[in-house]
């Protein structure tokens, strides 16, 4: 965490070197191919330099009447070619590696985009969650001065351990978005409808951070990616913990909840999923995004509509079946807020139980 | 000679009356110079608009927060200027250039179809009117990026989308127009004696533009006919759940892309062409192989296009195949350069304000050509796509390479279309201006693209703030710099010192040669005799 | 490139039929962007294409009267056959699109969509129930697309319509060979037919399109099958629409003796569309209908 720090505090000239095998050879060939420009940049604006100061007809230059030359036509045609060459042959093995996922991944870890979040899965340890910016940054937009981590703060991170090769899944449920951590090497998109894969074996332990990487439409420029990699013995303990939180909301979710507790959490839920698209104060965007404030779906006394449209979504719209992303407590506290909160009293509480019966 | 040319005006005025007077003149003109004006002057608004957007870009970027304006507006100033100064700054510009230049280039009365020219122009006003209204619509102007890539542009994009896509098709209709009648002016209209490997490069280079144009434009027009018909008829072609795929938009639209950012150099290729020559006063150093490279280019572009979805996860012998094939692009592109740079050697130069642009163009193009270089090497582009190293390759190529070819044409010819001479000391100081500027403004963003910043976000991580910072400075001073360009414009227009007929003491070509400063209205209406 | 040619190259002096159509093409298109958002009827759009057909009824008439009154010569009559090439090359590529459409979706989208390639988990993760097929009778998300009951084969009315297309080239070659010989009569009477067939062929694809919709629920929004399917032959149908009215044209000028042995750009410009008509249809047979 320190070093991510200090590294970041000195602005940054190149790329960001890598904490995996593959992204080394990147950075590698990277610096490779950047010499190999910086050489024959040097040579022609060189010689273009030395044509420039000496050959001007103010130092009385007379020009000469030179033209057509075979051979050296075919110099400067076959030497770029070599090099060419000599490029294409490391990044051939490169790119033939980078590209296979699948040999003995050891971890599953599927990646999904959503505006304007990430969903991970575990798939074979049965985690699931959403990841979201940090509050701490969507607190502080107007100047961010000071903020650490500015836009690069999640609230729900995800955790990996250290010398595994981890095979991520990527696609996405509305847009194209792109996962990217710079320093782990990963860049993909996530497309709807296909899976993508990619590849890491993380080196060293600590925090990676990373943006989407494909425009997705308004909030892009605001959904982070938090990886913390840890070493294997933390990452079993954690993963031990988030089994049993999910537990724990599973059983909590079969009770009854009061108005209180539902729309202070719903307040949380709804700042955090929701306001991006229908705003923080409910007043949406016309013409865009409906408002919640005063909307006859959140108004009317039968919920019914309201579940719906948020457990199942809307097709063919931006507004996502919220069933894939929340757990029961979470949608039945984030509609509960809308009913109630935003300038809408409604007065009734949509539970938990509700949302269940509705999936 | 002076005299003879001289003769020649008398004898054209006697018998044809000039251009009508009046607003009518311009709307219905069928002459290719008056066309050509027409065209160029599009251009600069276009290029001020879209300029203006990059001006309300880069205010929001230039410390980190939301300062000045929503992301959602953030995203339809990024789309608007990159449509803008794609569609309506450089390729109008060059159609302009052509119209101007290439009847006089190869002995021709005109373009070979006068009154499609006009229509050819005549219809872009009205395509942009519409794009440009969209901003003022409800939900807003397009705002998925110059790309528009499925599904962001079709499930999910505002309801002002289905007027940029006519607005796509009157375009793509008005280039089409527009390159067959240059195709037909090259290929039939050419002065007795003019042939194929007689014409100047500009020439060459237009002719194979507008083959491009005509192989590219409808596979765009397809495109978004597709995206209309899955946001409004139900169709799948870009939706994975009736059996499509958002991907298979990519594939479309670069396979148009990829040879459309060639089709915004290759003119610049024979702009460049001719002024070095000039102020070498030395000829072209390879003449053939500059026609065999721009060739080459050309067909080479048809196959390179999925280099812009490295990390779209298509299956690796498709990404080994155009990494090879964009990665040679540099081999022709290279021969260009080489070409120039001979071509200067052991030369008499001279650095009039063509000739300093022209040298900015070969060194700032070139940087941009390296970074396009390292792009296309498929492993390590998976890290840089979508940063702003991408952005300032494109740049590069963009604005230090196709518009400052323009704007070198503009003071190459300027003199020889009006009769004025432009203002030396003006003209360098926009050039020098214009250059220090435009660097601060991009070479930076090499480094926060490689430090990981990506593009189109209206907002970033504290650590980019300094170039971010140092980009926005110079992107100020670059956007004043075209003020002043203006200012230039409309002074020389005006009035300066009369221009020679051969305007630049190493000029050649049929307009330097053959024909007065400024020319008659009809340049051409006995063939000119060639040499 | 002659100058040997009898006159000068032919310059118009100005022109107001381009803003005219520039004001159609614009008025039909942005009213077109409001009848899908329901905030305009289709009146717009049906005076924007009106302006549209007036604007070219004038300026081909316009050309047509410069053209007999011999304005042309033979190098203005090459640019024109120059342009119509390309302009048909343009064509060419528009439907270059569909087709590429068409091809990416049998080769890579459906097969990835069933696990081919790269995308095992695609199909393990996503659409495990989906099986790749062309035609395609199920598409991955059953609920958002109705698809088609059954598919049309190529030896019905599609076969039917090719002999049909394949006839009208034979019938406008025979044409040419008459205005060649300067038959009039022969002239429009193969015209007439060629006119005929193309018509024909516009009203039994018409029939195929009812029983598609009716019969088998094969629309256009049936998935990926029913898109291109429809684009395609859609777009075609419309060439052949225009194709066909452009014929008629020509046999009504024919009659009236516009065309010389020498002199009919016209009639060849039109003949080339037709039978680049035709060969999109060979295309479209092949590659739609029958493998
Ligand atoms: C005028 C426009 C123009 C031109 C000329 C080029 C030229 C090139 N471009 Fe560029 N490009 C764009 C405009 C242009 N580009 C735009 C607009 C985008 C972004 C689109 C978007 O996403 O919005 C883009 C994006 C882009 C990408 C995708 C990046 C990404 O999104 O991940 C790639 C990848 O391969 C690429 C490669 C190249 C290459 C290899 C060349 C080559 O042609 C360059 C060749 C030139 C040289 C190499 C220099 C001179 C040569 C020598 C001196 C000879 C010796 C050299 C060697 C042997 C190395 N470009
Ligand atoms: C084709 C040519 C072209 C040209 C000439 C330019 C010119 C400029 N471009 Fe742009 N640009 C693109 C093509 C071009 N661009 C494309 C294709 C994209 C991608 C879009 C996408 O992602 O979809 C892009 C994206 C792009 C971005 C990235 C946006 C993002 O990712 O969010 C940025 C950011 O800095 C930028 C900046 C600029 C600047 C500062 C100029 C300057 O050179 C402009 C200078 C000109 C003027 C400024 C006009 C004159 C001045 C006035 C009108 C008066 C106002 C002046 C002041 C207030 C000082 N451009
Ligand atoms: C990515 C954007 C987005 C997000 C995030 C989002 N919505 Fe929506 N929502 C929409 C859109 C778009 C619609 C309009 C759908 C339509 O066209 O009917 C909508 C409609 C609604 C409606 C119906 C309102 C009406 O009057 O039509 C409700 C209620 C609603 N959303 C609740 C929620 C809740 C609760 C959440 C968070 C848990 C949420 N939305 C998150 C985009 C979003
Ligand atoms: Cu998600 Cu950009
Ligand atoms: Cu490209």
């Amino acid at each position: 965490m320190l070093s991510m720090a200090s590294a970041q505090a000195a602005y940054q000239l190149n790329m960001t070197e890598s904490v995996t095998p593959i992204g080394r050879q990147l950075y590698g060939l990277h610096m490779l191919v950047f010499g190999i420009c910086v050489v024959i940049g040097v040579g022609v604006f060189g010689v273009m330099a030395w044509s420039i100061f000496h050959h001007r007809k103010s130092k009385g230059a007379v020009p000469a009447d030179f033209h057509e030359s075979t051979k050296v036509e075919v110099a400067w045609t076959v030497v770029p070619l070599l090099i060419l060459i000599g490029i294409a042959i490391p990044a051939t093995g490169t790119l033939i590696e980078l590209e296979d996922a699948k040999t003995d991944a050891e971890i599953t870890l599927q990646v999904t985009g959503i505006q304007w979040k990430w969903k991970y899965t575990y798939v074979d340890e049965g985690i699931s969650f959403v990841s979201n910016l940090a509050q701490s940054s969507r607190d502080v937009m107007k100047d961010p001065t000071g903020n650490e981590n500015y836009l690069l703060e999640v609230d729900n991170p995800i955790v990996l351990p250290v010398n595994k090769k981890i095979r991520f899944l990527f696609h996405a449920d509305d847009v194209i978005h792109a996962w990217w951590v710079p320093e782990l090497a990963v860049k993909q998109d996530a497309i709807p409808g296909f899976i993508n894969d990619s590849w890491a074996i993380i080196e060293e332990p600590g925090v990676y951070r990373g943006q989407c990487a494909e425009l997705c439409g308004k909030d892009h420029g605001f959904m982070p990616i938090v990886v913390n990699a840890v070493s294997e013995a933390e990452y079993q303990e954690w993963v031990a913990g988030m089994q049993a939180e999910a537990a724990a909301a599973a059983s909590a979710a079969t009770q009854e909840w009061s108005m209180a507790d539902l729309v202070e959490r719903g307040e949380t839920v709804y700042q955090a999923n929701c306001s991006a698209c229908h705003g923080p104060t409910g007043a949406g965007i016309p013409g865009a995004f409906p408002a919640i404030t005063g909307s006859s779906i959140v108004l009317d006394a039968d919920p019914a509509a309201h579940i719906d449209i948020v457990v199942n979504g809307k097709a063919g719209t931006a507004m996502a079946a919220f069933k894939n992303q929340l757990n029961d407590i979470d949608i039945a506290a984030a509609l509960t807020y809308q009913r109630n909160g935003l300038g809408n009293s409604v007065g009734d509480t949509i539970q938990p139980s509700t949302i269940a019966a509705a999936r | 000679m002076s005299t003879e040319i001289a003769h020649e005006t008398a004898h054209d005025e006697h018998h044809d009356h000039g251009p009508a007077k009046g607003l009518m003149r311009w709307v219905t003109t069928t002459n290719h110079k008056d066309i050509g004006t027409l065209y160029l002057w599009l251009s600069f608004i276009m290029l001020l608009y879209g300029g203006a957007m990059a001006m309300v870009i880069r205010l929001e970027l230039f410390q980190p927060g939301l300062q000045w304006v929503e992301p959602h507006f953030f995203n339809q100033m990024t789309t608007m200027h990159g449509l803008v100064m794609v569609f309506g700054a450089i390729m109008p510009a060059f159609v302009g250039l052509a119209n101007w230049l290439l009847p006089m280039m190869i002995g021709a009365p005109d373009m070979a179809l006068p009154r499609m020219n006009n229509w050819s122009f005549w219809i872009l006003p009205f395509a942009f009117a519409m794009l440009a209204s969209t901003t003022f619509m409800e939900g807003g102007a397009p705002a998925f990026g110059w790309t528009f890539y499925a599904p962001l542009s079709t499930t999910f994009a505002p309801a002002s989308t289905d007027f940029f896509i006519f607005a796509v098709h009157l375009m793509g209709i008005s280039s089409v127009m527009g390159s067959i009648n240059i195709i037909a002016t090259i290929l039939n209209m050419r002065a007795p004696g003019m042939t194929l490997m007689k014409m100047p490069l500009f020439v060459w280079t237009w002719l194979i533009t507008a083959y491009l144009l005509i192989a590219v434009m409808p596979v765009l027009a397809g495109a978004v006919t597709m995206m209309l018909t899955d946001r409004h008829f139900g169709t799948s072609f870009f939706d994975a759940a009736g059996g499509g795929d958002p991907v298979m938009f990519q594939h479309i639209f670069w396979f148009f892309g990829h040879p459309e950012v060639y089709i915004m150099i290759l003119p610049a290729f024979g702009v460049i062409s001719a002024i070095i020559p000039t102020f070498a006063r030395k000829p072209l150093f390879g003449y053939s192989s500059m026609v065999y490279a721009s060739a080459s280019i050309a067909i080479l572009s048809f196959m390179v296009w999925a280099h812009h979805m490295f990390t779209t996860g298509m299956p690796v012998a498709g990404e080994l195949y155009f990494m090879y094939a964009t990665i040679l692009i540099s081999v022709p592109t290279g021969v260009k350069v080489f070409n120039w740079v001979t071509t200067m050697w052991k030369g008499s130069m001279t650095f009039e304000t063509p000739m300093l642009f022209a040298l900015g163009f070969i060194v700032m193009f070139t940087i941009g050509g390296f970074s396009g270089l390292m792009l296309g090497v498929a492993p390590v582009d998976t890290q840089y796509h979508d940063t702003y190293f991408v952005v300032a390759h494109f740049h590069y190529v963009l604005v230090t390479g196709a518009l400052y070819s323009i704007i070198a044409a503009f003071y190459y010819w300027v003199p020889k279309w009006t009769g004025h001479m432009y203002d030396e000391r003006l003209g360098k100081i926009h050039f020098w201006w214009s250059t220090i500027a435009v660097n601060v403004l991009f070479f930076p963003q090499h480094f926060v693209g490689l430090a990981g910043m990506p593009r189109r976000i209206p907002d970033y991580a504290l650590q980019f703030a300094e170039f971010n910072q140092i980009s926005s400075i110079g992107g100020f001073a670059f956007g004043l710099a075209q003020v002043f360009f203006l200012y230039i414009v409309i002074k020389t227009i005006r009035g300066g010192e009369k221009a020679t007929d051969r305007v630049w003491e190493g000029a050649t070509g049929l307009e330097f040669e053959q024909l007065p400063s400024p020319p008659p209205y009809h340049s051409f209406n006995e063939p000119p005799p060639v040499k | 490139m002659s100058s040997a040619s009898d006159q000068d190259y032919y310059v118009p002096h100005g022109t107001h039929w381009p803003i005219i159509g520039s004001v159609g093409l614009t008025l039909s298109v942005v009213g077109f962007a409001n009848y899908l958002h329901d905030t305009w009827s289709l009146t717009p759009t049906l005076v924007g294409l009106a302006i549209l057909f007036f604007m070219m009824f004038g300026w081909f008439g316009q050309v047509i009267n410069e053209s007999l009154s011999g304005l042309y010569n033979k190098q203005v009559d090459l640019s024109f056959r120059w342009s119509m090439s390309w302009f048909i090359f343009s064509e060419v590529m528009f439907f270059g699109a569909f087709f590429g459409a068409l091809f990416y979706a049998r080769m890579y989208s459906i097969p990835w969509l069933d696990g081919a390639s790269n995308n095992d988990a695609t199909a393990q993760y996503l659409w495990p129930d989906f099986e790749a097929a062309w035609p395609l009778l199920t598409v991955p998300l059953a609920e958002k697309y109705e698809v088609a009951k059954a598919f049309i084969g190529p030896w019905g009315l599609p076969a039917i319509n090719t002999v049909i297309l394949l006839t009208s080239g034979l019938t406008v070659t025979f044409a040419h060979w008459a205005l060649k010989k300067n038959d009039t009569p022969k002239l429009v009477y193969w015209l007439a037919a060629t006119v005929a067939l193309g018509f024909g062929f516009v009203v039994l694809q018409g029939y195929e399109y009812v029983h598609l919709y009716r019969d088998l629920n094969l629309r256009l929004d049936s998935g990926i099958y029913g898109s291109t399917f429809f684009m395609l032959t859609g777009f075609h149908g419309f060439h052949v629409t225009m194709g066909a009215t452009m014929l008629l044209i020509i046999m009504i000028r024919a009659a009236k003796g516009h065309f010389t042995p020498e002199n009919h750009f016209a009639f060849e410009g039109v003949a080339w569309y037709w039978h680049f008509v035709d060969v999109v249809w060979l295309g479209l047979f092949i590659f739609v209908y029958w493998i």
